[in-house]
């Protein structure tokens, strides 16, 4: 452990350390602010790591740790992890890594605060002590910062445990939700703020239940949440991991802390207000609410009988050796087929062939932000061929053939035409508006909203019926036959 | 009352730098933050300095912490140079 001389030392100059902090909260916002093109998005996150390096160091040599000894064993055991998951991961397996690191964030947020909770039961805290001489602060709100990062830290370890299961795929999360779930949620929810002010009331105690209660709520509140909600629910656990070292920082009273964790804390809220806005629902509806056919909706057999007309890999070649403007619509299909290698096949063939080709990006398609666009970069698709829906809709009627490879919902022109219905008033990419739609499908079933696609049905619009990858390599091999 | 206004300005900051963030560097973006909240680390360091004969708790806990935070910081740092390695213009 470390002597009182090597603290003496530390106080005695905070002023360096301090220095040190405040040029790693810089390099975190340039670092930030670099991934704003993807010109200079590598720079900007090695700034990023630049800035945790020296506020790792300034850490280390303000307490005179070197060596490092078990801190520094620790920090090996975390970065050879660490380092393991992201060299492993599939990019198609992204969102659910993001899901754990958002969780493991929130988990250390949580142990820091429990850490200061244990030594203000024993009256011997170095922190306190610390942050008594930088700056003298009223034990009710320090409690109240140890609570704060206790609440979400919970919420977001548990909840990203359960967001990334249900994203492996795995059977015990992924599973309808007992009835009442909701119900439990809100009282969790209730006991939580309950605790939470026992704490600022000066119970330190309360911690250790208040991080109980707020374990299970994350379980409860997530849960729930359906699939192709994940986006919302990844980009939300994201702001709280921020959050929640925010609060870590309040409780130690460490700038750095605060800076760094209230700007992915604002990341994240504007990324899950994007997400939600890309889906025309408010965020207590995509958390509490539920999408669902209303009943007056027409039946899939009154929107496709006698009007599915089925396609051959063939016959879409012959289509795409005349087309000039091609637009491909990727959907977590192509995730889930990892076809997006054949899709650049395919884009190359037709670029070969002197047509343009270009995709076309809704904002919630996949299961985390910008999820297709990563596929696709990690396929060689030159990023300046990635649209916006933004950019695509005004395009589609000049579009000779729109291929839409495992979407659905967010092509439903029904959005756009039917008040009633779940998705009325949800941003949609305007395919239909296309000459030609080749939608790529394994069958009719519906999507996450349950509702039926008029778009199939559509005078202009073709079905390929398979496997999002077989029909890709057909239509590969059919597009070089020709 | 001092760290509050830095929380608020920060959380100003984050507002204008992030939104001018296209959607295509969306998920780097997610995971490059991801692990800037592993700055937390530097609190489980902190935590890890209290003396273990007094209160076990409170040093065990800053392990697990620093475990934790640093597979966020090094997994999150290195998995996004991954992405963005990856994105080319032509």
């Amino acid at each position: 452990m470390i002597a009182s001389a090597d603290i003496t030392t530390y106080l005695a100059s905070p002023k360096l350390a301090d220095a040190g902090y405040l040029l790693s909260a810089v390099l975190f916002i340039l670092g930030i602010k670099g991934m704003t093109h993807p010109r200079t998005a590598v720079r900007g996150n090695l700034l990023g790591a630049v800035g945790m390096l020296i506020a790792v160091l300034v850490t280390v040599v303000r307490l005179g740790l070197l060596p490092v000894g078990l801190a520094g064993g620790a920090m090996a055991i975390g970065a050879a992890i660490g380092w393991v998951l992201a060299v492993r991961v599939q990019m198609t397996e992204m969102p659910q890594l993001v899901a754990l690191f958002n969780g493991f964030g929130g988990a250390a947020s949580l142990l820091v605060a429990g850490a200061d909770i244990a030594q203000r039961e024993s009256l011997v805290t170095v922190v306190e002590k610390v942050a008594d001489k930088v700056q003298p602060v009223a034990p009710n709100f320090a409690l109240l910062a140890a609570g704060a990062a206790g609440l979400i830290g919970a919420v977001t370890l548990t909840g990203s445990l359960i967001a990334a299961g249900k994203l492996q795929g795995i059977r015990l999360v992924d599973r309808k939700p007992p009835a009442g779930m909701q119900f439990v949620s809100g009282v969790l929810a209730v006991s939580s703020l309950v605790l939470l002010g026992l704490m600022v009331a000066g119970y330190a105690w309360a911690f250790w239940v208040l991080v109980g209660v707020a374990a299970v709520l994350g379980i409860t509140l997530v849960q729930p949440i359906g699939g192709a909600d994940m986006p919302v629910v990844i980009s939300l656990l994201n702001s709280y991991s921020g959050l929640a070292a925010a609060a870590a920082g309040f409780l130690i009273q460490n700038n750095v802390l605060i800076i760094a964790g209230s700007l992915v804390g604002a990341s994240g809220l504007i990324l899950t207000n994007i997400m939600c806005k890309a889906m025309n629902r408010s965020l207590a509806n995509v958390v509490f609410g539920k999408l669902e056919p209303s009943a007056e909706g027409p039946s899939a057999d009154e929107v496709y009988e006698g009007k599915i007309k089925a396609t051959s890999p063939e016959e879409v070649a012959m289509l795409l050796d005349g087309a000039q403007h091609v637009v491909i619509v990727p959907g977590y299909g192509m995730a889930v087929a990892q076809c997006q290698h054949t899709v650049r096949e395919l884009a190359d063939e037709l670029e070969n062939r002197g047509a343009t080709v270009e995709y076309a990006i809704h904002p919630v398609a996949g299961r985390m932000p910008g999820h297709m666009n990563v596929l696709l970069a990690e396929a060689d698709v030159p990023y300046d061929k990635l649209k916006t829906m933004e950019e695509m809709n005004p395009e589609f009627s000049q579009v000779d053939v729109a291929i839409v490879l495992g979407a659905n919902d967010v092509v439903n022109p029904v959005a756009n035409t039917d008040p009633t219905s779940p998705i009325a008033g949800m941003p949609i990419l305007e395919v239909d508006k296309a000459r030609t739609v080749v939608v790529i499908k394994r069958s009719l079933s519906p999507g996450f909203a349950g509702i039926p696609n008029p778009l199939f049905a559509a005078d202009n619009c073709l079905m390929l019926f398979g496997d999002g990858k077989k029909a890709m390599v057909d239509l590969v091999a059919a597009v070089n036959e020709n | 009352m001092t760290t509050f206004t830095i929380f608020v300005l920060a959380i100003f900051v984050g507002f204008e730098i992030i939104t001018k963030v296209p959607p295509t560097l969306h998920t780097p973006l997610m995971s490059g933050s991801n692990a800037i909240s592993g700055i937390t680390l530097i609190g489980a360091i902190l935590a890890m300095q209290a003396d273990f004969q007094v209160a076990w708790l409170a040093p065990t806990l800053g392990f697990v912490a620093i475990v934790l935070a640093m597979i966020n910081v090094v997994g999150g740092f290195f998995v996004t140079h991954r992405m963005l390695a990856m994105f080319k213009k032509k």
